[in-house]
């Protein structure tokens, strides 16, 4: 090795295998995709703050809470929807909506989701508007990051992290609401006497919204995150990426030393100084760079003032970035959206869609389970009839009462009663009044004449009123084998 | 190769990780000084003391006779048993209602008896499948108790009774007990005869046709078996006698093992519950036993027509 001194001994600052963290302290910036990112901020919180106090009657026999995850029951509520655990694949469709939906954006505008809606994006981004509003921009960050401790420098800390265990603790507030009666909830959870797991769900939240948003920052985008890799992997050469024009803005710099020509590029360093993830986006596309724009924002300001014109760094496919180096003009946006990957996408994201809608619509709401008893199969009377046993389950996923009515289909001369009736009362239908949101197990006994064979039998469950509907269970009749 | 160690300047340094060797070596192969991670020797430390902790908390140090105790004395015998408590402490409201009720009350309170319903079959589990099977269906020799047929009766009442004293329990005055003779063994029947009576027996249960033999064997009937059959061979609960006009036997229905049967005679026996079982758990197997679909008696809730009851138990 040609750095070893004589005695073969080197004397090397050790190689670290990763970079040091670098702390970020990006700029205030103002600009159109600033005020776009602010309008998005406010929606997303707004949504998550409010939606859990929305109501919606739904009758005596419901909760009125809009949007309601009610573990307890199992109960799922959404609006006008009402998702019983039987139907989770309403659940799992809007969940596969959602990734396929993720797709569909970024085959369009590319990483817009970790710009604006990612949630970490929306809490970080809120956590850097403190620490400007306390510590002052960029330049007074970094000077009381270098600051020794003393009184002022631990009062502002204190302030500013308690600003963040505000917010912190009513993120990870919010979110049981989701689970519980909000206003109940509320009261409950101030006065102590709410169930273990809201206090440690919002504790857990807390420390995890501080610790993300307040402290980590980009380094969850950066290492943490996986979608950033999948994302990656979705871009191709007609998505749209935050881009510096490199053809139009090098050789960069202030003055040309030589009076060669200059690109546009002043090289202020205002597009690194603001960006949220600390980045220098001429250096290119990484995977550091959320696509937040805000870069876009600070050097189109810098370009107004230098009487340049804007889009020096800019959304740009790969794609448009050929034509405009070929100088060509530049394809106005809109059209960079629809492309066939855009389209298949979101043909894929509407035939869920629809099918989910189609199924909502469609769906019954009563329902009925049978499991026939098997140990014995079928028992002889003493007057020769063979009677078997089923447990019926009626399911009336309605929020009221309703008037339904058992029939049954099985062999010739079979009659049915059930647990709580009478034997001799056994006939064809029986009529129950099912209560609201229940399913009601019932016993059932089958008694078919002597000699009757094996065979099908089958349950329907008829609901008496307009609405009616009805729902048929197929099983089965046994009998002794014939002894010839 | 290894590098000499210089005594002025220390171990030495590594190229490519940068950093320093422990400054020994074997064969060639050195030792990188990285010392292990701060957390990881703090929490290394935590779990000593967190042991010692356990130490004293817990039982843990064992000894010649005995182990340590623990400043709580906590054993995990001691913490079954608690539960036990704990879990026999729930059941003590619904067991007090249990004696409280007298058995033929049960179905006035529909809760209870649904407890009870519960309670008896997991009784039955442990103390009744040996014999009468999982699904309660019996076997030959067995009584099968989902049918109607009762031999002693299917009212709460009579099967509380049967359970509780059994059958055939020496030294129980109130115990089951039904005499049938052994007509062919003890000679008290020829062999033509029995096999006339059975003929008699099959033809008043349907299973054959009348005929000269079964016409000798009505007359051995009624001077034999109407006694405790009854005259038209329908059985009397107070003997414990079946009814032989129904299409179930207990002992098979067929020539062969009705000859045998009145041959040999049966004797089932069934243990006396009353002196195994508390009087509680007696009438949680036989509410269940009643609930398998032959109980009598019970057209309690019925009394409201079929249609306008409401049925629910929750989810
Ligand atoms: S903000 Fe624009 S002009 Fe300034 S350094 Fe960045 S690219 Fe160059
Ligand atoms: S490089 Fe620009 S677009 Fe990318 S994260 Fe930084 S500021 Fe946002």
């Amino acid at each position: 090795m040609t750095n070893m001194d004589p005695k073969g001994l080197t004397r090397q600052p050790p190689k670290r295998l990763h970079a040091e963290t670098q702390a970020v302290y990006p700029r205030a910036v103002d600009g159109r995709f600033r005020r776009l990112k602010w309008a998005v901020m406010t929606f997303c919180l707004a949504v998550y703050y409010i939606t859990p106090w929305l109501r919606w009657h739904r009758g005596p026999y419901s909760p009125d809470q809009a949007v309601l995850i009610d573990l307890e029951h199992r109960r799922f509520y959404m609006f006008a929807i009402e998702i019983w655990p039987q139907e989770f694949y309403f659940v799992a469709g809007l969940l596969i909506m959602a990734g396929i939906g993720l797709f569909l954006v970024t085959s369009a505008v590319g990483r817009a989701w970790c710009g604006y809606a990612c949630p970490q994006t929306v809490w970080t981004d809120l956590f850097q508007h403190v620490d400007r509003l306390i510590d002052g921009d960029r330049n007074a960050q970094m000077k009381l990051a270098k600051a020794p401790w003393g009184p002022a420098k631990i009062a502002r800390r204190l302030g500013k992290w308690s600003i963040y265990l505000l917010i912190s603790i009513s993120t990870g507030g919010a979110w049981i609401f989701y689970f519980a009666d909000a206003p109940t909830l509320a009261r409950e959870f101030v006065t102590l006497q709410a169930p273990s797991i809201a206090y440690s769900t919002v504790f857990v939240l807390t420390v995890t919204t501080m610790w993300f948003g307040g402290f980590m920052r980009e380094q969850v985008c950066i290492y943490m995150c996986p979608w950033p890799r999948i994302q990656s992997a979705m871009l191709d050469e007609k998505s749209l990426l935050v881009t510096y024009k490199d053809w139009r803005g090098e050789p960069r710099g202030k003055k040309s030393p030589t009076g060669a020509p200059l690109g546009d590029c002043i090289d202020c360093g205002l597009c690194a100084a603001v960006c949220p993830t600390g980045i220098d986006i001429r250096e290119g596309p990484q995977i550091g760079c959320i696509t937040c724009a805000l870069c876009i924002d600070a050097c189109d300001g810098v370009m107004a003032k230098t009487g340049r014109p804007r889009g020096l760094i800019d959304y740009v496919t790969l794609e448009d970035a050929a034509r405009e180096i070929n100088g060509q003009s530049a394809t106005p946006h809109w059209k960079l959206i629809w492309h066939a990957r855009t389209l298949i996408y979101l043909g894929i994201w509407s035939a869920i869609g629809a099918a989910l809608l189609f199924a909502l619509g469609t769906r019954q709401h009563i329902s009925i389970a049978v499991s026939k008893d098997r140990n014995p199969p079928y028992m002889i009377l003493s007057s020769g009839e063979i009677r078997n046993a089923y447990a019926v389950r009626w399911k009336n996923m309605e929020a009221r009462p309703r008037k339904m009515q058992l029939v049954l289909d099985g062999p010739a001369g079979a009659r049915m009663w059930s647990e709580d009736m009478a034997k001799d009362m056994a006939a064809r239908d029986l009529t129950r009044i099912i209560p609201a949101d229940t399913t009601s197990p019932l016993r059932i006994y089958v008694t078919a004449p002597a000699g009757t064979h094996e065979g099908k039998l089958s349950f329907t469950l008829r609901a008496l009123d307009q609405d009616g509907g009805q729902v048929s269970y197929d099983t089965r009749f046994d009998a002794p084998e014939d002894e010839h | 190769m290894s590098a000499p160690e210089n005594e002025k300047t220390g171990p030495r340094i590594d190229e490519p990780t940068g950093t320093s060797t422990m400054g020994h070596e074997w064969d060639g192969i050195e030792e990188l000084n990285t010392p292990l991670p701060t957390w990881w020797l703090y929490t290394f430390y935590a779990c000593i003391v967190f042991a010692i902790g356990y130490c004293v908390v817990y039982p843990a140090i064992p000894g010649i006779k005995e182990g340590s105790h623990g400043t709580f004395g906590w054993t995990s015998r001691g913490q079954l048993a608690s539960e036990m408590d704990a879990a026999k402490a729930a059941r003590a409201p619904v067991l007090a209602a249990l004696d409280a009720t007298p058995i033929a009350d049960l179905p006035k309170n529909p809760e209870l008896l649904a407890k009870a319903v519960a309670g008896g079959k997991a009784a039955f589990k442990v103390n009744c499948v040996p014999c009468h099977g999982s699904g309660a269906a019996g076997s030959i020799g067995y009584p099968n108790l989902n049918d109607d047929d009762w031999l002693w009766g299917g009212t709460l009442t009579d099967i509380q009774t049967t359970l509780e004293h059994g059958i055939r329990q020496p030294g129980d005055d109130a115990t089951r007990t039904s005499m049938m003779p052994s007509f062919g063994r003890d000679g008290i029947l020829k062999p033509a005869d029995v096999q006339d009576v059975v003929s008699y027996v099959r033809q008043i249960s349907g299973q054959e046709p009348g005929n000269a033999s079964a016409q000798r064997g009505a007359a051995l009937f009624a001077a034999n078996c109407v006694a405790c059959h009854g005259a038209d061979g329908k059985g009397n609960r107070m003997f414990g006698a079946p009814n032989l006009t129904d299409k179930v036997w207990l002992y098979g229905g067929s020539r062969t093992a009705l000859t045998e049967t009145v041959t040999n005679a049966h004797a089932g026996v069934m243990p006396a519950w009353g002196n195994r079982l508390s009087p509680a758990t007696i009438k949680m197997l036989a509410a269940y036993v009643h609930s398998l679909g032959g109980g009598e008696a019970f057209a309690a809730p019925a009394a409201a027509p079929a249609a306008e009851t409401a049925t629910s138990t929750g989810q």
